[in-house]
C-alpha cells in the first residue's frame, strides 16, 4: 500500500508513463517502482512442414524450441533492463526524491499485478501497450482486465505528458463515486489543484444535496471546488466540460455496474478510456 | 473470457492451420492401419479419428495435443471384435468414455505421479514396437514390389525435407507411391482392399446390443483396459507437449475430455481412441500451438477421406506402412538405449520389464502396472538399506545398548531383527529407537519379537523412544504437515 507502481513496456507511451509516475511520486512523496513484465509473447513459430519424425525427434525438438525461447528471452530481458534503467534515469530527471526501484517479472501482467496488489498505492499504466501503438481508439488488451481485477487506484494515461493543473471528478452520487470523492479529499496527490465536481443528471433536490456533500467534503480538505450539475449523455457532458475548462485529469469510479448491464448498455468507463485524451484516475 | 478464447484458438492461426493439415496426413494411416488390426472397416477408425480430434479440440485439457484412433487402443480390441462383433466394440467405446469421465472427476490423473520416468520410457518404447509390429502383416508373404515401395517411401519421408521443408514429406510419399502403383499397374494391396471407407459424413448410431448385465460383463473388462490405457497415453503425451511448448495443461480436464470424445465416437460408430505421442510431436514440430490445430487436423481428415475417398482407396498399403514406420521410429526413445548403460540397473530393469510385458500381452496397462510395481519394489529395497544398528557394552559388562538409526518397515524388519545378538548373556538390554522410524506393523512386530527373545534369555529389555519412532505408522498424515514435521521426520 506504499508504492507508485508504473508499468512500462516497449511502447511509445512509456515516456509519458515515466513522467506521470514521477509526478505522482513527487505529489504523494511515495517511493516509485517501475515494473516490466515479460509476457509469454506470441512469437512467430518457425515453420517446418516436413511432417516427419525420426531418430530422437522429440529430444531434438525440445532442444530446438528451448534454444529459441532462450535466445528471445535473453534479448527481452536485456531490453527490459535497459528500459527500466532509462525510466529510472528519467524519473530522477523529473525530480523524484523518493527511492526509485525497478523489477522485472515473467508472466501475465494481470497475475503479476495481483501478486503485488498489497504494495500498490497508485498504479500508472498507458492506455495501450506495445501492440496497440497504431491502433487508434483501441484500448490496450490488458487494460480492461487490470482495471476490473485490481482494487487499487489506477492512473491510465495518454501518450503525451502535461503536468496536471486542474482536475475533474465525475460524480453521480453512487457509493463508488462517493468513495472516489473521499479518496481525492484524503490523498495528497491533487493537493493544491483546483477541483471541478461534475454531476450528470436531472436538476433535482436530491442531486443537489449529493453534489453539495461532495463540495463540502472537498472544501474541507482545502480544495478550491467548482461544482456543476448538468444534464445530458454522461460521456459527452464530461468530455465537453473538460474541454471547456481545459482540465488535465479526470477522476472517476470504474466499472460500477455488472458486466451484463455493461454488455447491454455499454460502460462509461470503457467509453471514456477510449475517447479521453487526458489521464483518467480510476477508483474502484 | 474473450481473451482466453483468443489465446486458446486464434493466437497462431497460420501455424495451426498448416500444422493441422500436416497432422491429418499422419492420422489417416494410423486410423486405417489400426482399424485393420482391430478387425473393423477403415471407416470405423477414420470416423473415430475425426470425432475424437474435433471433440478433444473443444473439451480437452491440453491445447495442441492430437487425439484420435490409436494403436495403443486398437490392439486391446482385437479379441472383442473377433468374438462379439462390431456392435459390442461400440458399446465398449461408450463405456470407456463413461469410465474416463468418472476417473477425471475422481482426479485419478494425479496417480500419474507413481509412474516413474523409466516406466514412461518403457511405455513409449513399447508403443513404438507395437506400432511397428502392426505393420508386419503388410510386409509378410508379399512380392518384392511391396518392399521396394516401402523402402522408397521411407527414403522420400526422410530425404525429401532436404529438398524443401514446406511440403509434408508423408504427403509426397503417399502421392508418389500411389501414382507409381497406378502407373505401373502393380498388383499390390491398397487401402480399398482393407474394407469400407467413409462415403458420407458420420451419422448418429446407437450400438445394437442388448442392454443387460451380460453385455456389461462382456464389455467391462475391455472398457476398463481401454480407459486406463487411453488416459495413460493421453497424460503422458500431455506432459510431453507441456515440456515442448513450455506451457501447462489441465490433466483432469484432459481425462474428462477424453471420456467425452470417446462417448461421441461411440455414438457415430467409431472406435475408442486417445492422444497420440507421435502425431502430437509432429503437430508441435509443424508449428501447431492452440486448440485450432487439433480441430483442423480432425476436419481436414474428414474432408480428405470423404471427398477424396476414391483416391484414398487407391493408396497402396505400402505407402501407409512407410508412414507408420516413421511414426514408430519417431515415437521410440532412442536415447533410452544409450542410457541403458548409464542408468542404474534397477531403472533399466523397470524399463525393459514394461516393454516386455506390453509386447507379450499387447496391453499397455499391464506393462505399466508391472513397471510401477517393480519400481516400487526397487524403491522399497533401496530405502530399506538406510538403516544401521550400533551397539555398546557398558563398562561393567552387564548392559548392552543398541542404537537403531534409519527406516524400519516390511522390507527391512527381518534385517532389523538380525542385528541383535541374542546369544550374548547380559542382564539388561537397552534399545534406543530415538533415531529410527517404524513405518508399519511389520516393524512393530519385529521389535516385539526382539523383546520377547531377549526376555526368554532372562534379559531385562528397555525400549527408549518407541513413541517417536512409531508415530509414522499412524496414517494420519496431517501430523507430518505441521511445522517442524520435517525435523521430526529426519531425526526427532
Amino acid at each position: 500500500m506504499s508504492h507508485v507502481i508504473a508499468c512500462i513496456d516497449g511502447s511509445s507511451i512509456t515516456l509519458a508513463v515515466c513522467d506521470y509516475a514521477a509526478w505522482a511520486s513527487r505529489q504523494m512523496d511515495a517511493p516509485l517502482d517501475f515494473l516490466h513484465v515479460l509476457g509469454k509473447s506470441e512469437y512467430p513459430i518457425p515453420v517446418d512442414l516436413s511432417g516427419n519424425i525420426g531418430l530422437g525427434s522429440r529430444e531434438h525438438l525440445l532442444q530446438e524450441l528451448a534454444e529459441l525461447d532462450e535466445k528471445r528471452s535473453k534479448v527481452a530481458l536485456e531490453q527490459g533492463r535497459i528500459m527500466l534503467d532509462a525510466a529510472k534515469a528519467r524519473a530522477l530527471d523529473d525530480g523524484v526524491t523518493s527511492p526509485i526501484t525497478s523489477r522485472q517479472r515473467h508472466g501475465e501482467l494481470v497475475d503479476t499485478l495481483i501478486e503485488f496488489e498489497s504494495d500498490i498505492r497508485l498504479l500508472v499504466m498507458g492506455r495501450q501497450g506495445e501492440q496497440g501503438d497504431s491502433a487508434g481508439e483501441h484500448i490496450g488488451s490488458h487494460l480492461e482486465n487490470v482495471v476490473r481485477t485490481l482494487h487499487r487506484p489506477i492512473l491510465v494515461i495518454p501518450a503525451d505528458y502535461t503536468e496536471p493543473r486542474s482536475i475533474l471528478v465525475a460524480f453521480d452520487g453512487s457509493a463508488t463515486t462517493r468513495k472516489a470523492v473521499e479518496m481525492v479529499a484524503a490523498s495528497p496527490l491533487f493537493r493544491g489543484l483546483p477541483c471541478h465536481v461534475v454531476m450528470v443528471g436531472a436538476d433535482k433536490a436530491e442531486s443537489r444535496a449529493q453534489l453539495d456533500w461532495a463540495r463540502t467534503t472537498l472544501e474541507q480538505a482545502d480544495f478550491e471546488v467548482t461544482a456543476s450539475l448538468r444534464s445530458g449523455q454522461i460521456e459527452e457532458v464530461l468530455c465537453g466540460y473538460r474541454e471547456e475548462h481545459a482540465i488535465d485529469l479526470i477522476v472517476m469510479g470504474a466499472y460500477g455496474h455488472s458486466r451484463i448491464r455493461e454488455f447491454l448498455v455499454g460502460s462509461t468507463t470503457t467509453h471514456l478510456l477510449r475517447k479521453s485524451t487526458v489521464p483518467l484516475l480510476l477508483l474502484r | 473470457m474473450m481473451n482466453s478464447i483468443r489465446q486458446n484458438w486464434f493466437s497462431n492461426i497460420r501455424g495451426d492451420l498448416l500444422a493441422g493439415l500436416v497432422v491429418a496426413l499422419a492420422l489417416i494411416p494410423e486410423a486405417i492401419a489400426f482399424s485393420v488390426i482391430a478387425g473393423v472397416d477403415p471407416k470405423i477408425g477414420l470416423y473415430a479419428s475425426f470425432c475424437i480430434a474435433v471433440v478433444t479440440a473443444f473439451v480437452g485439457g491440453r491445447p495442441a495435443m492430437i487425439s484420435a484412433a490409436t494403436a495403443a487402443m486398437a490392439v486391446l480390441m482385437v479379441t472383442l471384435v473377433k468374438e462379439h462383433g462390431l456392435q459390442y466394440l461400440l458399446a465398449a467405446t461408450l463405456l470407456t468414455g463413461v469410465l474416463q469421465i468418472g476417473m477425471g472427476y475422481l482426479r485419478l490423473g494425479s496417480l500419474m505421479r507413481f509412474v516413474s520416468r523409466s516406466v514412461v520410457t518403457g511405455f513409449v518404447n513399447a508403443l513404438a514396437i507395437l506400432i511397428f509390429m502392426a505393420q508386419l502383416p503388410e510386409l509378410t508373404n508379399v512380392t518384392w514390389h511391396v518392399y521396394a515401395m516401402t523402402a522408397g517411401g521411407l527414403a522420400i519421408i526422410y530425404l525429401f525435407p532436404y529438398v524443401t521443408r514446406s511440403i509434408p514429406s508423408p504427403l509426397v510419399t503417399i502421392v508418389v507411391l500411389t501414382a507409381l502403383a497406378m502407373f505401373l499397374n502393380l498388383d499390390i494391396r491398397t487401402v480399398g482392399d482393407m474394407g469400407e471407407l467413409p462415403d458420407t459424413l458420420p451419422i448418429f448410431l446407437w450400438p445394437e446390443v442388448p442392454l443387460d448385465f451380460e453385455t456389461l460383463a462382456i464389455i467391462f473388462p475391455y472398457s476398463i483396459s481401454l480407459a486406463v490405457v487411453g488416459l495413460l497415453e493421453s497424460l503422458m503425451t500431455a506432459t510431453i507437449i507441456d515440456d515442448l511448448t513450455d506451457t501447462s495443461s489441465d490433466k483432469n480436464r484432459e481425462c474428462k475430455g477424453q471420456g467425452v470424445a470417446n462417448i461421441a465416437s461411440g455414438m457415430i460408430g467409431g472406435m475408442a481412441g486417445c492422444a497420440m505421442i507421435g502425431q502430437s510431436v509432429i503437430n508441435v514440430k509443424s508449428g501447431g500451438r492452440t486448440r485450432l490445430s487439433t480441430l483442423t487436423a480432425g476436419v481436414f481428415l474428414l474432408i480428405l477421406v470423404v471427398f477424396l475417398g476414391d483416391w484414398v482407396a487407391k493408396i497402396p498399403m505400402a505407402a501407409l506402412v512407410a508412414v507408420m514406420i516413421m511414426v514408430s521410429i519417431g515415437t521410440f526413445s532412442w536415447s533410452s538405449i544409450a542410457n541403458l548403460k548409464k542408468h542404474p540397473l534397477s531403472t533399466s530393469i523397470v524399463m525393459m520389464a514394461t516393454v516386455v510385458m506390453v509386447v507379450t500381452t499387447h496391453n499397455l496397462a499391464i506393462g505399466v502396472f508391472v513397471g510401477v510395481l517393480l519400481a516400487a519394489l526397487f524403491f522399497a529395497n533401496k530405502v530399506a538399506q538406510y538403516k544401521y544398528v550400533s551397539s555398546t557394552l557398558s563398562e561393567d559388562g552387564l548392559t548392552r545398548t543398541y542404537k537403531v538409526v534409519g527406516q524400519v518397515f516390511f522390507a527391512s524388519a527381518d534385517k532389523f531383527v538380525d542385528f541383535f545378538d541374542f546369544k550374548e548373556a547380559v542382564d539388561k538390554v537397552v534399545i534406543d529407537l530415538c533415531q529410527a522410524h517404524f513405518w508399519d506393523i511389520t516393524a512393530v512386530a519385529g521389535l516385539d519379537k526382539v523383546v520377547l527373545k531377549f526376555r526368554r534369555e532372562g534379559t531385562v529389555v528397555e525400549v527408549i523412544g518407541l513413541n517417536e519412532a512409531s508415530s509414522t505408522i499412524v496414517d494420519r498424515f496431517a501430523v507430518h504437515d505441521k511445522p517442524g514435521a520435517v525435523d521430526n521426520l529426519m531425526g526427532h
